[in-house]
């Protein structure tokens, strides 16, 4: 049986005091798309880097499609492709010159038209990346990845800061590489992407794995099968809600109280009802089934909101 | 979908150096930078120390009827040349440098007096040249009177002088700061990261910028020295390949050093200021502007291993005495030691993240 695509035991980086990643395991099998979730700071990046040799780790081992870096660097970077959370392009070349430069590198590489295709930049091929908006660059730092159609392909937030189109020109990209059989490893911030794109799912936290398993799967783990958003006036505690019939959780976010409930028609009127007797006057209520999102907020609690907040200050209410 | 073609790549120093050279040309600042800045500067200097025939010593003589005949014996002085100023002013004149002796009248009748700061360069010749007008003028006869015999020295003016250390300085500046910026903006913006994350061969990588450093030096140093050629008649003493290979030589300690300064800093300031570090001391004491002997004794041994005092030294010795490369062991020496140890450290501390 061939080796697993990406093997982490026990990983960790501290930076001075700070503990970026703390005792982390990972195992993912070749051919599949992974996901790895978390909130800010949750050691994503970090552990990706280790992953890719460009960080040391303080403890732990890695072992890349059955190799370590320490041994075979040279051909782990052959065989695998790369693009970093934070990477500047030269400004000052062109598209294809961008692509022929890091072709240039591998021992066999694809051919620069075909790169260009497969993410969408034909029309943009002799444009300087100066002259390219945000998603467009982001393209070609996936593009820069794929040039020598590696085995494993890490994207660590490849579609954050695209518009909804250049996002599922990407997915597209993502699907047809990983249709091939290769793995992919990627960090988001959408639930969205992580439930189209990834087999399975690691949601990280404060440098540890709290949740792994299938998008489904962690689902289930919420519980129930619907949510209930609900803000009322005056705002109600949290125990109040779990004492009501039929809640099997329930959680804060702001002003927005979110009800975990077996089916919304049972729990409603309940849950209506309670609110009237507590004298609360229901502002705002929204249902939908249980969801990638309420799995997370589940797992990684509070520190996901926060981010998540953070994340979208437009939309704050 | 099909699997992809893969072919075999270009030749990876190829397209790395196909980059430096885009980024170079298509980046216009830093054209005027390698080509116009030391331009500017050789006109500025050599218009300002511009042979304007002999030259005459500048003399202040404060503006009195009691100072008519000192200033008549200053005046017929070939050697002197004399402005009278108001009493009021006359030390300001003199500190401001308008003239590097001020002349008064004797009280009631006695010897003039020559005021002048024996500290300011020339200015001791300038009050004897002066006290011996005045002496002449009061009636002093000649005992032997030598003749003055004026020789032309070619390759002795000051641009001459002057444009093999413009070469150098330009030479320095390409160098620390055309390979030490580079190294750190790529660094700063994790493209250096992301180049790591690649089997890019690092010699090819590193190589790319001391080649195309070396290219870039040799189109520096014969487009200035074809320009003080046109414009100064600058005469090449030695031959034209011997400054080339010095230049070279230059080239590769400076892009060792500028391999050196830009290996670890992590971000633009840091590198800005490693690289005034290195670039200032040697602007101020390799003799770029002025000659280095003007330097005390006690401070040569670290002026002379200074890089650039060892690249202007071989440059003019080439250039202005006509020496062969054989000539100029002794700085080449110093460049090769400096190229050695910049790399030999670089190689050792450089980070890619
Ligand atoms: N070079 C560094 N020096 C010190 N601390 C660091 C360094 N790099 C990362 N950290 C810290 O390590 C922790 C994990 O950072 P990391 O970048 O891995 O998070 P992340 O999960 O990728 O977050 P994000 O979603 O914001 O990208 C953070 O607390 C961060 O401040
Ligand atoms: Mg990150």
């Amino acid at each position: 049986m061939s080796p697993p695509a990406v093997l982490v035991r026990g990983l960790v980086k501290r930076y001075g005091d700070v503990v970026a990643v703390d005792g982390l395991d990972l195992e993912i099998p070749a051919g599949v798309c992974f996901g790895i979730l978390g909130p800010n700071g949750a050691g994503k990046t970090t552990t990706m880097e280790i992953v890719e040799g460009l960080l040391a780790p303080t403890g732990g081992e890695v072992a890349v499609l059955g190799r370590t870096w320490a041994r075979d660097a040279g051909e782990l970077r052959e065989r695998i492709g790369v693009q970093l959370q934070e990477t500047v392009l030269d400004p000052l070349q062109t598209v294809r010159e961008t692509l022929t430069l890091f072709g240039s590198f591998y021992r066999r590489c694809r051919r620069v038209e075909d790169v260009i295709a497969d993410v969408g930049l034909e029309a943009k091929a002799t444009a300087r990346v100066k002259a390219l908006s945000g998603g467009q660059r982001q393209r070609l730092a996936v593009g820069c990845a794929l040039v020598a159609d590696p085995e494993i392909l890490f994207l660590d937030e490849p579609t954050t800061g695209l518009d909804p189109a250049a996002r599922r020109g990407l997915w597209d990209v993502i699907g047809r590489f990983q249709a091939r059989g290769r793995t992919v490893v990627l960090t988001t911030h959408s639930m969205e992407e992580a439930e189209r794109l990834c087999d399975r799912i690691a949601i990280v936290d404060r440098g540890r794995v709290a949740a792994l398993g299938t998008p489904d799967e962690l689902v289930a783990r919420v519980g129930g099968e619907e949510v209930v958003e609900l803000s009322t006036d005056p705002p109600l505690d949290v125990a109040t809600w779990r004492a009501v019939p039929g809640v099997r959780e329930a959680t804060v976010e702001g002003p927005v109280h979110r009800l975990v409930v077996d089916r919304v028609a049972d729990a409603l009127p309940a849950v209506l009802s309670r609110a009237a007797s507590s004298g609360a006057r229901p502002v705002r209520l929204a249902t939908h089934r249980a969801t990638l999102e309420d799995a997370f907020l589940a797992v990684a609690g509070r520190s996901f909101a926060d981010a998540e907040a953070a994340a979208r200050p437009g939309e704050a209410s | 979908m099909t699997e992809p073609l893969l072919e075999p790549p270009p030749s990876s120093f190829v397209q790395l150096l196909l980059a430096r050279v885009r980024d170079f040309v298509r980046e216009p600042g830093v054209l005027f930078w390698v080509f116009g800045f030391p331009i500017v500067l050789a006109v500025s200097l050599g218009l300002a120390f511009r042979e304007k025939g002999p030259e005459r010593v500048p003399v202040l003589v404060v503006d009195a009827p009691e100072a008519a005949a000192a200033r008549g014996a200053l005046e017929a002085s070939p050697l002197l040349s004399v402005r009278a100023v108001a009493a009021p002013g006359a030390a300001d004149a003199l500190r401001r440098g308008d003239g590097l002796v001020l002349v008064r009248p004797g009280t009631a009748g006695g010897a003039p007096t020559v005021e002048h700061d024996p500290g300011r360069p020339g200015a001791p010749a300038a009050a004897a040249l002066a006290a011996d007008a005045l002496e002449r003028g009061a009636g002093r006869k000649d005992v032997v009177s030598p003749a003055l015999v004026r020789v032309d020295a070619p390759g002795r003016r000051y641009v001459d002088f002057l444009i093999p250390g413009l070469v150098g300085m330009t030479l320095m500046g390409g160098g620390i700061w055309g390979v030490g910026y580079g190294l750190v903006s790529m660094r700063v913006r994790r493209l250096l990261k992301r180049l790591a994350a690649t089997p890019m061969s690092r010699r090819a990588f590193l190589g790319s910028f001391l080649v195309h450093r070396v290219g870039l030096a040799l189109v520096e140093v014969c487009f200035l020295l074809a320009f003080g050629a046109l414009a100064f008649d600058l005469r090449i003493a030695g031959s034209l390949a011997d400054a080339l290979v010095v230049g070279l030589l230059g080239t590769l300690a400076f892009g060792a050093l500028g391999l050196l300064v830009g290996s670890r800093a992590q971000n633009m300031e840091t590198a800005n200021g490693l690289m005034n570090l290195a670039t200032l001391p040697m602007w101020l004491l390799s003799g770029v502007f002025f000659s280095t002997s003007n330097f005390p004794t006690w401070l040569r041994p670290v002026v002379d291993a200074l890089p650039l005092t060892a690249l202007n030294d071989a440059l003019r010795l080439v250039v202005n005495d006509g020496a062969s490369l054989a000539a100029c062991a002794g700085p080449l020496a110093v460049l090769a030691a400096w190229t050695a140890g910049s790399f030999a450290v670089a190689l050792r501390i450089f980070r890619w993240v």
